[in-house]
């Protein structure tokens, strides 16, 4: 595929996800000479988010969120690097992509390395990027002229289509969602006023704009 | 929300966690699917008569063939079930298998004589064999596919035509309980093309219904 063929140079750049798989298969990476210091950073990094990963699949908490504290650079360099622009499509990646690992953790088998793992996820959340991105731009013709109409929609159809869109979520969810990105509540006073902990209402709030914006590109492909 | 805080959310909710046992998991929703392609075999197309079937080595050369395919396509389906997974060896298996029943086919054809050629190939279902075993892999591969989207394949075309492989030596073995022919190079040629279809159809399925 040709997103996969994009992702083979930045292998020597360093630094990335690539890089981080290669270490994880102890390929030999032409970093060594050059950049020992960065090497003597990065190079253990599969042993260590292995270990850890096993810890947080028993169950250890700071053990897990350590793995994923460590794991976020390099989702970020990764992303950055091939979407460009202002960073903020790469950080939804990141959150996207921390989340699949964490719903999908249980299929990791313990036996093997956990990098390749973490960039098959990586790079599945990436082509769905493109995937999504790419219908997108193909919207057909006689679509134009809903898609300008949305554009210059009054306030109050916007509003319509978001509460119809808020409709579809359970109510709870619905709540923290409206209380969080339009009535302007901090997350600790939107759980407080939801009666959940600050924890759940993140998770919450999370999945529910993950779920709306995959049924809103659902619409739209 | 920030990244930060997301990890945080996340680590708070890091509970144990057992490996998911996908290879079981597969085994079980392909027999619940070919349960239920045995039920059309059954009431739809009849059972052809099983104690004379049982004695003659081509039924077991039917159903070595097909289980073989099969068994590639779960080893393969299970790997590509999880990120990061490669299909390994598995696909060796199938064309292995596939290469020495067309050995097997030509060699029986060979010792034909010419005007025998046609019915020994083609026998009496030739048109209907790979559209049945077609049809008996969709729920195999509907099945298969509720596992696999609870695992996380993320290469979807082909995790699609593995499972497609997986079906479609399920439905082949099932068929096998109906169709009567006997000659090897029948089986060559219709039981493979018939599940070569089904790995095609999977590769283009893939895509819409094992996407995550």
């Amino acid at each position: 595929m040709s997103a996969n063929r994009s992702l083979k140079p930045s292998f020597v750049r360093g630094g990335d996800l690539v890089t981080l798989v290669a270490l994880g298969h102890r390929q030999c990476n032409p970093y060594t000479a050059v950049n020992e210091d960065w090497m003597g950073r990065v190079a253990n990094v599969e042993p260590r988010l292995k270990a850890l990963m096993l810890r947080g699949l028993d169950g250890e908490r700071a053990a897990y969120g350590e793995m994923l504290r460590i794991l976020t650079p390099f989702l970020r360099a990764h992303f950055r690097r091939r979407l460009g622009g202002d960073g903020a499509e790469a950080e939804d990646l990141v959150q996207e992509t921390l989340l699949a690992i964490h719903l999908k953790r249980d299929t990791y088998e313990r036996a093997q390395p956990v990098t390749p793992w973490i960039y098959g996820v990586a790079r599945y959340k990436l082509l769905d990027y493109f995937r999504r991105s790419g219908a997108r731009r193909t919207i057909p013709i006689e679509e134009a002229g809903a898609l300008f109409a949305s554009e210059t929609a009054d306030e109050g159809a916007v509003r319509r289509d978001v509460m119809t869109l808020l409709a579809r979520l359970p109510g709870r969810q619905a709540q923290l969602l409206r209380d969080v990105k339009l009535a302007g509540f901090s997350m600790e006073e939107a759980a407080e006023r939801a009666g959940v902990s600050t924890t759940a209402a993140k998770v919450s709030v999370h999945r529910s704009m993950r779920r709306l914006m995959r049924e809103v590109g659902d619409e739209d492909g | 929300m920030k990244t930060a805080e997301l990890i945080e959310a996340l680590a708070a909710s890091g509970t144990p966690v057992p490996a998911r046992p996908v290879m079981r998991q597969l085994v079980l929703s392909a027999l619940v699917g070919g349960a239920a392609a045995a039920v059309i075999v059954v009431f739809g197309l009849g059972l052809r008569p099983l104690d004379a079937a049982v004695q003659s080595r081509m039924f077991w050369m039917k159903a070595g063939y097909t289980l073989i395919l099969a068994a590639a396509g779960w080893l393969v389906s299970g790997r590509l079930a999880r990120p990061g997974g490669v299909a390994g060896w598995a696909p060796a298996l199938a064309a292995a298998g596939v290469l020495a029943m067309a050995v097997m086919g030509a060699m029986d054809l060979a010792h034909t004589s010419p005007t025998d050629l046609s019915r020994e190939w083609l026998g009496e279902s030739w048109r209907l064999c790979p559209w049945y075993i077609l049809g008996l892999a969709v729920p195999v591969y509907l099945a298969l596919a509720v596992v696999m989207r609870r695992t996380a394949p993320t290469r979807l075309r082909t995790a699609g035509a593995a499972a497609g492989l997986f079906s479609g030596g399920v439905a082949g073995a099932i068929y096998g309980l109906h169709c009567p022919e006997s000659a090897a190079a029948f089986v060559a040629t219709w039981y493979t093309l018939g599940i070569a279809t089904s790995v095609a159809l999977g590769w283009l399925a893939g895509p819409r219904l094992l996407r995550w």
